[in-house]
């Protein structure tokens, strides 16, 4: 018995009226914890009842403490008939588990009921108390704590890196269970609801053990999913990187966040080998649980990228024997576990020695019910198939340990999508090598810093290529090979020279698919996907070469399985890195040269595209220096096997259609007006608009070039959902309806966001989803950050004019020749120009046909997550403040209402984080059955967005907080039946809760520690175990 | 492809200040959408028709959703559900009770019913604002009524707390609540050139010495309705023109104090018996509840026509009045009938009345008549 919650029930405010006679409501709070209930008294007669109730205390077991949800419910009091529920509140008392995070929840929290959305608050005081549990084989893991975060949170240092957790829990879903079309749809959804808090409670503790069993204290990028199955049920899964975290001494929290990297230094983690390995607990081989249904495995990967032995510099010459010993102590040390991944995109500098590329995985299941709900082994062995094809791809990179690890689903009926992705690295083989930290700081120190290139420089060896690149030797250092470009799904790495800023691209797809049933959907599923991952990848490349730009963070490709067509999005930031060489331009060949008019067009065309790129690198500032080519060295091996994608000798002719996309050889495309795909291709090139001068965006935490940050933020959901017309639905008019939607919903936010001009939209995250036959769904979050124009960029060594002109592309002309990325001239680089993309054949594609082994070009990647690279943050000039006069002081007089912030990056401009409370994991169901009355779908949808950000702020300063960092909307399922006057809405989102102090209020208090909020009164709180 | 569904959600709700005015003003999304686009702000911004029409529509929706709110300011601070900087939300809440002139003078001293709210089209189309903003402001003025109606203390300060709107509009609240509660006649066509600030200055002072609780400011604070006791003691005053030789050596008084000051003296001369009649018959008159209700009309009957009629200039009318109630006065006989209570109380407030705020009227012709108006509360203090 090694806990004791004690709940109070203060009062409540705003209750709606219950009783028609009198306008008021009889209101009384039921408190349940597990299976015990304590009431409060009836307050009669009150819009604003004062229970003031003792304090309720409940005996309970630190395993249920973890994962039980502490529920609270108001009711109207009747004496005649049954009390109406009023609403609830799920209180998730983990963060009082450990012992830095909060000492009590106290405050208002809104109540809020599935159907009518929030109905008044409660105010509410929440108490642990946790004696010593000494019992060694205890099923709780009290006291591990958890953050969204995607990198080491500031304010702790990592002492020690330990490696992937992973763990998913499956249930039926209560929607599907017979009970369910006797019940009304409010105790369905307040099951629903229940269940998924218990799962992920026990998601949680489960994935606590883990960590404890690995001799970590902390789980850092912990990402939790929920995959709804429908019928089959419904899987909660997890993966994160165990930690062992050091919460740095208090004069640390005052140094300015812009740490110097001496600074981060001491941040380091070393990886540590772990000496029993971190295996899953149901990690029994894979075996035919699927029994004779089909199982489609199909997964394509293709790095993109490099690998080289050391950091430049010194090291740089001893290169050989060197390198080959580096990889092998890093190899034995990653190897000893099952998956060396990490869910983390930022590092602390040193930590990544070099990037090979992304690797990525997908998989196309059919859903089978599970039977049962204790042994979730189908489900765990799809996963680690997957695991294992990113673990060899990366082997195949030259690298050991995936960084950036993410996981995700796609699911339309019986049919599910899963992806993995990643960016293979290579990570610092001291670290790996010893575990001892002290010894080899001063050295890794040196190294680090003349190692900014040094993450470009290829893994592999130049000599015995995992795939066609074309490599050159690296622009900073001249010693190292480099590809041409890099793909990677992490963030810009803090110490990388960028020129110019950065930008966010993103690639669209569609492709219809007919309707089919089971194993036939699956197969054509199936066999859709490379050409998907194929065009995605050309189009991103297209794309860069457009912009200018030679490298791609953050990558994240979605694809999305609809009833009768597949979506493909992808979206990255692309810069200029200045350790890889420029890109060449974009050529563009037509196929009838003999046509004068023709001719004319493809140098108009060509002409168009030109002057895009020039205005490009105007508007983004991209400006290398200019390096004379001997220094530059002659262009390394392989001439002939540039990376060319070879036209497929067509075996099956429907394909080929798909495949002309691709910038083949030259003539290698028969312009026709049929061939849709590729008029369309280029057309969508030159449709992207840039931003209004003023704007950046990017999809990473920051914005790569922009380091001056004012205090202003504003962080937003939007959501667009299109009904296509069924008529003559074609790929292309499919593509463009697409296009356009994500286009116009960039627009739109640009043009609400404009008041906060100069602003960079960062964290930018779009999610597709198919909801039904004809509709799509696009949800985009991301975060608004005002900067400071005139304050000079300090890492900037080019400074240009800020002309943005707005490239005004015409849109209007139809662009009908298909491109060719071309590696001779065009244009006037200094430099040799160089091949586009990199084709790599690595993979495994089980029962592909030859001919789609010759697409593999594919770099997938998902990225999620943030990372903060520790770009300078400026002293905050308390600038923009104009707007937020509130700042986390307390409250002013006149309101009790306390603000608090939202951002989906792991910091706070202008301000330092102090405390982090715990982890925000909420789920939310809402359903509606007057659709009409509430405003129609945006109008419910919007009420029902505004309450979850409501009841995340409401937590979040229950704990003290005044911010959640690293928010993230993981799914948004929205469901409508306007016929029938109804919809359904199903929300989670998390985060972590903390607390900031403006820099500008921490100068001013110096010496005395901040202690915002917390509630210092109860101690006794205090945590234990 | 049509758009289904099209929504923003800002953790700090955005609020634009011009689509608020545009809402406000009853517009529909594509009138607004309209106006806007002519405002040129596709040119400043580079943004397409359809990007303002989503604009529009998301924030009348958020509009729609804060007004449940609006209607019940305080909740609006306190609610959880739109962060709103307290700036943003003292605007919000500030325009959405403003109203405008025309729209007020039409509904001011009416019932606050439901057949008032009917004719409210009639309104529409005669000051030329929407329905829609007609409602609102209608609404508004009488949920502010029913708030205050039955409340204790003054009633400026209970329509602040309960609305929280600035001092200036709170005292036009409380003017427009005094009218509808006293049901004043303003609508005639006589009364037509009297602007609503004429009126709302006359509301203050009467709800300053007129109302009960002007009489006893301590306790049971009703400053909604007229002090009955004081007009019934008003009809004392008839003694002013009854009785001869007070009315004689009344105005004698006056004209001597005034002779050589107004320009108008001789008619005021020839005139003062019929002005002091009217004014007091007027006075004596607001015992009963039409006359109560007439009395604006009255007074410009009685009074500011005949002044009017004979062009006396605004400074003769102010010079005529403080001297004609400062006469009364040295009446010896008057002083000691009535007993001092009615003039003690009005002249606290008489010195007031020449410095009074009529300089921010004085803007067009009609001005120096509506003084006439606001002196005659004075007098009647």
């Amino acid at each position: 018995m090694p806990g004791k919650l004690k709940v109070k029930i203060v009062a409540g405010r705003h209750l709606p009226v219950m009783d028609r006679a009198s306008d008021l409501t009889d209101a009384f709070v039921e408190v349940k914890f597990g299976n015990t209930t304590f009431k409060t008294d009836v307050y009669l007669k009150s819009l604003n009842p004062q229970w003031n109730s003792e304090w309720f205390k409940f005996e309970v077991d630190d395993e249920d403490l973890q994962d039980e949800p502490l529920q609270i419910t108001v009711l109207d009091h009747d004496t005649y008939s049954a009390n109406d529920a009023i609403g609830k509140v799920y209180i998730d008392i983990d963060p009082l588990l450990y012992s830095e995070a909060a000492t009590v929840i106290s405050g208002w929290f809104p109540i809020y009921d599935t159907i009518h959305g929030i109905r008044g608050e409660i105010n509410v005081v929440v108490k642990v108390d946790l004696f010593n549990d000494l019992n060694r084989f205890r099923q709780s893991s009290c006291g591990v704590k958890f953050f969204c975060t995607t990198s080491i949170p500031k304010c702790y240092r990592a002492v020690i890196i330990h490696g992937f957790v992973e763990e998913l829990v499956v249930n039926e879903d209560p929607e599907y269970q017979w009970i369910d079309r006797i019940r009304t749809p409010r105790a369905s959804n307040e099951a629903r609801q229940r269940l998924i808090s218990l799962m992920s409670g026990e998601l949680q503790r489960k994935i606590g053990l883990k960590v404890l069993e690995m001799r970590g204290n902390a789980v850092v990028g912990y990402l939790q999913c929920f995959d709804l199955e429908g019928e089959s049920g419904l899987v909660v899964r997890a993966i994160g990187t165990a930690c062992t975290l050091d919460k740095l001494s208090s004069p640390a929290a005052f140094l300015p966040a812009c740490n110097s990297p001496s600074k981060e230094m001491k941040e380091s983690p070393l990886v540590h080998p772990p000496s029993h390995g971190c295996r899953s607990t149901h990690n029994s081989p894979i075996h035919t649980a699927t029994g004779s249904r089909l199982t489609q495995n199909f997964s394509v990967s293709v790095p993109t990228l490099i690998y080289t032995g050391m950091g430049s510099g010194s090291a740089g010459k001893e290169g050989g024997p060197f390198k080959a010993l580096l990889r092998q102590q890093t190899q034995s040390a990653l190897e000893q576990r099952e998956f060396p991944f990490f869910t983390l995109t930022a590092f602390p500098p040193g930590f990544l020695v070099h990037v090979g590329g992304v690797v990525s995985a997908r998989s196309v299941k059919l859903l089978d019910r599970i039977h049962n709900p204790d042994e979730p082994e189908t489900r765990d062995a799809w996963w680690a198939e997957i695991r294992q094809e990113i673990k060899s791809h990366a082997k195949a990179l030259g690298c050991h340990a995936v960084v950036g690890y993410s996981e995700s689903t796609s699911i339309c009926e019986e049919v599910c999508i899963l992806s993995a992705s990643g960016t293979a690295a290579v990570l610092n083989p001291r670290f790996l090598q010893d575990g001892t930290v002290e010894g080899c700081l001063e050295q890794r120190l040196e190294e680090n810093l003349s190692t900014r290139c040094g993450f470009c420089h290829i893994p592999y060896d130049e000599l015995n290529m995992p795939f066609p690149a074309h490599l050159t030797y690296c622009y900073n250092c001249r010693k190292q090979k480099v590809p041409d470009v890099l793909f990677t799904t992490i963030d810009l790495p803090t110490d990388a020279t960028v020129i110019g800023k950065g930008c966010l691209i993103q690639a669209r797809l569609c492709r219809l698919k007919k309707k089919a049933q089971a194993e036939a959907n699956a197969t054509a599923i199936s066999n859709l996907l490379p050409f998907m991952e194929y065009e995605v990848h050309t189009q991103l490349m297209n794309k860069l070469k457009l912009k200018g730009m030679n490298a791609l963070f953050g990558l994240r490709i979605q694809i999305t399985v609809g009833e009768n067509m597949l979506m493909g999005l992808a979206s990255a930031t692309g810069v200029y890195l200045a350790a890889l060489p420029t890109p060449g331009g974009i050529q563009i060949a037509g196929k009838t040269p003999n046509d004068g008019s023709y001719e004319q067009h493809i140098s108009h065309m060509q002409k168009k595209i030109n002057d895009t790129i020039a205005k490009n690198k105007e508007l983004y500032e991209i400006n290398p220096p200019e390096i004379s080519e001997e220094i530059i060295g002659s262009p390394i091996p392989e001439p002939r096997q540039r990376s060319r994608l070879l036209r497929s000798q067509s075996e099956s002719s429907d394909e080929v259609t798909e495949l002309d996309l691709s910038h083949g050889k030259k003539d290698a495309f028969v312009l026709e007006i049929d061939d849709t795909d590729a008029m369309e291709d280029v057309h969508s090139l030159l449709t992207d608009v840039p931003p209004p001068s003023g704007f950046y965006s990017c999809n990473t935490e920051i914005m790569p070039g922009i380091n001056n940050w004012t205090s202003e933020i504003q962080m937003f959901t939007s959501v667009r959902v299109i009904r296509l017309s069924s008529l003559n639905l074609t790929n292309q008019a499919l593509n463009k309806n697409f296009n356009d939607l994500c286009e116009n919903l960039l627009k739109s936010l640009y043009f609400k966001l404009r008041s906060m001009i100069p602003c960079c939209l960062c964290h930018v995250n779009f999610t597709v989803s198919l909801p039904e036959d004809e509709l799509i769904q696009v949800t985009v979050t991301a975060v608004a950050i005002t900067f400071d124009k005139n304050q000079a960029l300090q890492t900037t060594k080019t400074p240009v004019e800020k002309s943005l002109q707005r490239a005004s592309t015409d849109n209007e002309e139809l662009l009908q020749f298909p491109l060719e990325l071309c590696s001779d001239s065009l244009h006037s680089h200094p430099f040799p120009p160089v091949k586009a993309t990199s084709v790599d054949y690595s993979s495994f594609a089980d029962r592909c046909s030859s001919w789609i082994e010759l697409i593999k070009l594919k770099a997938q990647t998902i990225r999620r997550g943030s990372i903060k690279t520790t770009v300078t943050v400026e002293k905050a000039s308390p600038v923009g403040d104009g707007n937020f006069r509130n700042r986390s002081a307390p409250p002013c007089a006149n309101s009790t209402v306390g603000v608090v912030k939202m951002t989906p990056l792991s910091f706070i401009p202008g301000a330092k984080i102090t405390k982090y409370l715990g982890i925000i994991n909420m789920f939310f169901i809402r359903e509606t059955t007057s659709l009409r009355e509430e405003g129609g779908v945006s109008g419910f949808l919007h009420a029902f967005i505004a309450e979850v950000f409501a009841m995340v702020r409401a937590h979040v300063a229950a704990l003290g907080g005044n911010a959640v960092v690293s928010y993230i909307m993981k799914q948004c399922v929205f469901m409508e039946n306007p016929n029938k006057n109804q919809a359904q809405c199903l929300i989670n989102v998390s985060g972590d809760a903390v607390v900031f102090v403006r820099e500008s209020d921490l100068e001013v208090v110096s010496s005395q520690q901040p202690t915002t909020n917390c509630q210092s009164s109860c101690t006794e709180g205090e945590v234990t175990t | 492809m049509t758009s289904e569904l099209d929504i923003f959600v800002g953790n700090t709700t955005l609020i634009d200040e011009d689509v608020y005015r545009l809402w406000l003003d009853g517009y529909s999304v594509t009138d607004a959408v309209a106006l806007r686009v002519r405002s040129g702000i596709l040119e400043q911004t580079g943004a397409t028709a359809a990007v303002l029409q989503s604009d529009t529509m998301d924030h009348y929706r958020t509009f729609h959703m804060l007004e449940r709110l609006l209607h019940a300011p305080p909740k609006l601070l306190h609610q959880l559900i739109f962060q709103i900087p307290p700036s943003r939300q003292a605007l919000l809440i500030e325009r959405y009770y403003a109203f405008d002139e025309a729209f007020v003078r039409e509904v001011l001293g009416k019932k606050l019913s439901k057949g008032t709210k009917k004719d409210l089209d009639d309104i529409s189309t005669k000051t030329g604002i929407t329905l829609k903003s007609c409602r609102r402001q209608f609404d508004n003025f009488k949920r502010v009524f029913k708030v205050v109606e039955e409340m204790r203390g003054s009633l400026v300060d209970n329509i602040q707390q309960h609305f929280l709107l600035s001092d200036r509009l709170a005292r036009d609240y409380a003017a427009i609540v005094f009218f509808a509660n006293n049901r004043f006649e303003t609508g005639k066509k006589k009364l037509q050139y009297l602007s609503f600030g004429d009126f709302a200055f006359c509301a203050e002072l009467m709800i300053q010495n007129w109302t009960l609780g002007a009489v006893d400011s301590q306790m049971d604070d009703m400053d909604m309705d007229l002090d009955k006791e004081f007009l019934q003691d008003l009809k004392e005053l008839k003694v002013l023109v009854a009785d001869k030789d007070l009315l004689d050596l009344h105005k004698s008084l006056v004209c001597t104090a005034l002779r050589g000051k107004l320009g108008v003296f001789s008619e005021m001369e020839a005139n003062f018996k019929n002005l002091s009649r009217g004014l007091v018959n007027v006075a004596a008159k607001l015992t009963h509840n039409k006359d109560v209700r007439d009395l604006f009309v009255d007074l410009v009957e009685k009074f500011v026509e005949p002044c009017r009629s004979d062009h006396w200039p605004l400074s003769d009318v102010r010079f005529f009045l403080n001297q004609y109630s400062a006469s009364v006065h040295s009446l010896d006989g008057f002083r000691l009938e009535c007993g001092g209570t009615i003039w003690a109380h009005c002249n606290l407030h008489l010195p007031g009345s020449s410095n009074s705020p009529a300089s921010a009227f004085q803007v067009a012709g009609t001005t120096s008549v509506h003084h006439h108006a606001q002196q005659f509360f004075l007098y009647f203090q």
